[in-house]
């Protein structure tokens, strides 16, 4: 064989098609003429729209590969209907935000060909990391979706607020890296592979047995450097400051696809190599899925700040998102996907509000500035009502569905607490959706906002609530998809 | 006829009048007219087709009638599935008697924003079908916690000076007994290993279970209701709410707690509920007696009513959890005649705020001098509030104080004082408001019902006095369901009561977990 030193590519043809893409938009960009500011907007719109296209053939290609289980790169590798699952929901939800974001960057003055080129390298490594079936593999794929981000968020580099930020979330990024790793490393110590299936093997013939106490703090190590990355509590106090002053489309970015793809890889982790231990971990995820959920609620009643307010309410999503892994089991993981799935078409909805939010050419921020905002623009604020209304899982709205299906697997495995918990801390957190509804709806308006919208965020407000307000007339599909991903990794 | 899917049909059509609404375009004041004629008419033909309801309704049978089934979560066995039984089918026919009403009541009151005024309310009427109508667990919580975003929305935008305050309250409130209940839904459905209404009647759940389950329904239902100590929030909202908003909110709404104990808590926890029945009886008489007199202080005349439907439904939660034939009929019964009543006296009061914009008791005095057809109307739904007999709420209050009776005639009797107490702040409110002499200068000039509020109000006052001297159309439609109902309830505790049956109580829950 000619090719005999080459590895069976197919799997992998995605994030291939991607780095590619990703080099060509680079190339394209470098080569422009630089210097005219015009001319630079113009490439970086270009570039954007190419990123948005090679994104979306990569989506296709990714539901093309089919629903096969493959390995490649002896084993680092792995896909199945859970990777494909959760790379549609990265790619879809990294597609939309950039498409949310040209008109903000050129209106801010960061108009420039490398962001959407930095996006693609990004979701190149979330791809990496959702196939990731070793924990060297994750590693890489966690790091090369990092670099990217630490960019991203300092990107209006003349803004002191985004360098403050970028520079908290590469600080932070980088210790929770180091546990990740000095994690990774102990678990070798001590089981002697990093090779996911191996792990698997080891611990299922422990038969019930404790693991050594080596590998357990490997495994919290690890636990611990995740819950950075998805900004789980008590690891979350970066989020609320970089979610405010990275510049607004990379926070909408930031909350949908890197914390799905480290969610996903989350799950992986825990149900795989270490599933056959989960009573050993379960209190851990439990425990802060509730911390998640409490802070969550709490946190953002007192912000003024929508993209502050927004982080908390991240951080309480990934709460509920949690109690369905805390669960351990097909029902809790199928509930947490298609959490994940809709979290995903809320916040993007959310986001390009809050994008919509303009005076006089310039993005404001504070939830004062919705006030009145149903009698200037009542279609707009009825996009966000609704929004709102389904973070806060008021049903019929997509939102409590989400809710819904995690905690039918809570109470199916008894975590009766756990539930209960969830729902109660839900109620607080529907406090602060519904005082955006009411600043919105029940205020006098002040000084109105801009009129025209731009059409590409438009698009994304009717798209996202349109498939808020219709979900329940079709949950099947969704819920489909989710089981035969949640059972393919289980399987696996 | 009885192919029609009627039931669907009633779910959609005001939807379809709502998204007509919402492309009405052209100038302000056209706009408004035509939203309002749109939803005039779309509840108007609503009712209408909700009448195949009544006639084409079997009243032999005490099994669910008009029933759809179609999928909806796929290997969930979570379906949609509607359909209405002697309980629930005049609740919907109330919805939809009152719901043309609140349009109509609405007409020159609401001048700012109508058409998402009517929007919500249409909204709001499928909802409220949908709550009456659902056979499925989550098809019934979707539809049960819906209702509280047009409400919302209702009170807050269109309310009064504390408006914000009230909507907040409302909602919390009932969104935090909520809650609590989907768990409780989770777990019977867990349990069953369905989430289909009337099979899970036939399922028993265990009776370990039956008190936790009952809890979480009952911090749901008992919001609802609203039941004392956990009614503070109804005074507020009925208050800041416009009047229409008073009016669904007093004559729907707050059924759904009694419709919720009717439905899950007696007939699929009936060992739970025999424990928990002095419970409801010490709530329900505190509620009689204590809101009466609440009432009988206030002086704000929407406050007045709002304490009064507190104890009213005082009468229907004791009858509710008499688990006599006579005392759940009363309690229906009693349910239906509260929501033309009680939506009446909150569309008296908004007669004269819309002219005088005060709902203080004294701004008011002598209006009969002025208003004669006014002071006509008051009386008829001042009366039938105190349950004078041949008006509707003597048939509901005397058949609950006859099943207490059976029961428990210290209950009966403390509840019995509800109709003198209430005989006593009402007649009190109607002499301040209607007799004396017309001294106030302001009143000088107030007009007398005009042909739009009479309208409002004749079909209220035809109701009132067919269900008050002829009540039998409506009894016989509530007979079977009523009497099966009884019937699971009895067996229910018989098994539960049985030798070797483990007890009802707290602890035992506790170890078998």
């Amino acid at each position: 064989m000619p090719l005999g030193n080459l590895p069976y590519l197919t799997p992998a043809l995605p994030e291939i098609l991607l780095a590619l893409g990703g080099l060509a938009l680079l190339m394209y960009g470098v080569f422009q003429k630089a210097g005219d500011s015009a001319a630079e907007v113009l490439a970086a719109r270009r570039t954007g729209w190419a990123a948005i296209a090679t994104l979306l053939v990569v989506l296709v290609v990714v539901v093309a590969l089919g629903k096969d289980r493959a390995l490649t790169f002896g084993g680092l590798f792995v896909i199945d209907e859970f990777t494909r699952f959760t790379k549609v929901l990265v790619l879809a939800g990294a597609a939309t935000a950039l498409l949310m974001s040209g008109d903000f960057l050129a209106r801010h003055g960061a108009g420039r060909f490398e962001y959407p080129v930095l996006l693609v390298f990004a979701v190149t490594g979330m791809m990496m990391m959702l196939s990731a079936n070793d924990l060297m593999s994750l590693y890489v794929g966690l790091e090369m979706q990092s670099l990217p981000l630490y960019v991203m968020a300092t990107f209006q580099r003349d803004d002191s607020r985004a360098t403050e930020a970028g520079l908290k979330y590469f600080v932070l990024g980088a210790l929770a890296s180091g546990m990740l790793l000095y994690g990774s490393s102990l678990v070798y110590g001590f089981a002697g592979s990093t090779d996911f299936e191996a792990l698997a093997e080891l611990f299922r013939h422990l038969g019930g047995e404790a693991p050594q106490i080596g590998v357990v703090f490997g495994m919290v190590f690890i636990l611990a450097g995740l819950a950075f990355k998805i900004s789980a509590v008590p690891f979350h106090m970066w989020a609320p400051d970089v979610y405010e002053g990275a510049p607004t489309p990379v926070t909408a970015f930031f909350s949908v696809a890197p914390k799905i793809a480290a969610l996903g890889l989350f799950v992986r982790l825990m149900m795989g190599p270490f599933g056959e231990i989960a009573p050993h971990w379960q209190q851990v995820v439990a425990l802060i899925a509730v911390a998640s959920m409490v802070v969550g609620a709490f946190g953002a009643i007192n912000q003024n700040n929508i993209k502050r307010l927004m982080a908390y309410s991240s951080i309480g999503h990934v709460g509920y998102a949690l109690v369905g892994l805390a669960v351990a089991d097909a029902n809790g993981i199928r509930g947490m996907l298609v959490y994940l799935a809709i979290y995903l078409v809320m916040n993007l909805g959310t986001f390009a509000c809050i994008l919509a939010m303009r005076r006089g050419g310039r993005n404001v921020e504070s939830i004062s500035d919705l006030a009145g905002v149903a009698r200037t623009h009542p279609l707009f604020a009825a996009a966000l009502g609704l929004l709102m209304f389904s973070m806060a899982g008021i049903p019929p709205l997509a939102g409590f569905f989400g809710k819904l299906y995690v905690f039918l697997a809570a109470v199916e495995a008894k975590m009766f607490v756990l539930a209960a918990v969830g729902l109660l801390t839900s109620v607080i957190a529907a406090f602060y959706y519904i005082r955006i509804i009411r600043v919105a709806y029940f205020d006098e308006p002040g000084e109105a906002l801009d009129r025209t919208l731009n059409p590409e965020v438009t698009w994304v407000i009717w798209a996202t609530s349109a498939i808020v307000v219709l979900f329940f007339l079709g949950p099947g599909p969704v819920l489909k998809a989710a089981a035969a991903a949640a059972k393919a990794l289980l399987a696996g | 006829m009885v192919d029609l899917p009627i039931l669907s049909l009633l779910l959609v059509l005001p939807l379809v009048g709502a998204g007509f609404i919402l492309f009405i375009r052209g100038e302000t004041e056209i706009v408004n007219t035509n939203v309002r004629s749109v939803a005039l008419w779309t509840s108007g033909i609503e009712f209408l087709f909700s009448l195949f309801l009544w006639f084409g309704f079997d009243t032999d049978s005490a099994g669910f009638q008009f029933t759809e089934r179609a999928e909806w979560m796929p290997g969930l066995d979570i379906a949609y599935h509607v359909g209405v039984d002697g309980i629930s089918v005049l609740f919907v026919l109330l919805t939809t008697l009152l719901t043309p009403i609140c349009v109509l009541a609405s007409w020159d009151s609401i001048r700012d924003r109508v058409r998402e005024y009517m929007i919500a309310f249409l909204v709001m009427e499928t909802m409220m079908i949908g709550m009456f109508a659902a056979l499925d667990l989550f098809l019934f919580y979707v539809f049960f916690e819906s209702v509280l975003i047009p409400m919302f929305l209702i009170i807050g935008v269109w309310g009064g000076p504390k408006r914000v305050y009230a909507a907040f309250k409302f909602f919390l409130y009932t969104l935090t007994g909520s809650v609590l209940m989907l768990v409780a839904l989770l777990a019977i459905y867990i349990d069953a290993g369905t989430a289909d209404i009337p099979r899970l009647l036939a399922h028993r759940l265990p009776v370990a279970w039956q008190p936790w389950l009952w809890l979480a329904f009952f911090a749901s239902f008992a919001v609802k209701v609203p039941m004392w100590p956990v009614h503070t929030w109804l005074p507020d909202a009925h208050v800041e709410a416009p009047t229409a908003g008073s009016v669904i909110l007093a004559g729907v709404l707050l059924k759904f707690g009694g419709y919720g104990f009717l439905r899950f808590s007696l007939p699929m926890l009936p060992a739970a509920s025999e424990t928990f029945a002095p419970l409801i009886f010490a709530l329900s008489v505190i509620a009689v007696i204590y809101t009466s007199l609440v009432a009988l202080a206030q002086e704000d005349m929407k406050k007045l009513i709002a304490y009064s439907s507190v104890a009213h439904m005082g009468f229907v939660t004791a009858g509710t959890f008499s688990f006599t034939l006579q005392g759940i009929e009363g309690a229906i019964f009693q349910m239906l005649s509260h929501g033309i009543v009680s939506a009446a006296l909150f569309l008296i009061v908004g007669v004269v705020y819309d002219r005088m914009h005060s709902r203080d008791i004294e701004t008011y005095g002598g209006l009969v001098h002025r208003m004669p057809a006014y002071a006509l109307t008051f009386m008829i739904f001042m009366l039938a509030s105190v349950g004078l007999p041949g008006t509707s709420g003597f048939i509901g209050e005397i058949l609950v104080l006859i099943g207490l009776f059976q029961v428990n005639a210290w209950v009966a009797a403390f509840t019995a004082t509800g109709v003198i107490l209430g005989a006593v702040y009402m007649f009190y409110l109607y002499r301040r408001v209607i007799f004396g002499r017309l001294t106030k200068e302001a009143l000088g000039r107030i007009g007398d019902l005009n042909a739009r509020e009479i309208a409002v109000f004749a079909p209220l006052i035809v109701l009132v006095f067919w269900m008050g001297v002829y009540p039998a159309p409506f009894l016989k439609i509530m007979h079977a369901s009523s009497a099966n109902l009884v019937r699971q309830v009895d067996e229910g505790r018989r098994m539960a009561n049985a030798p070797g049956a483990p007890a009802v109580s707290l602890p035992v829950l506790a170890r078998a977990q």
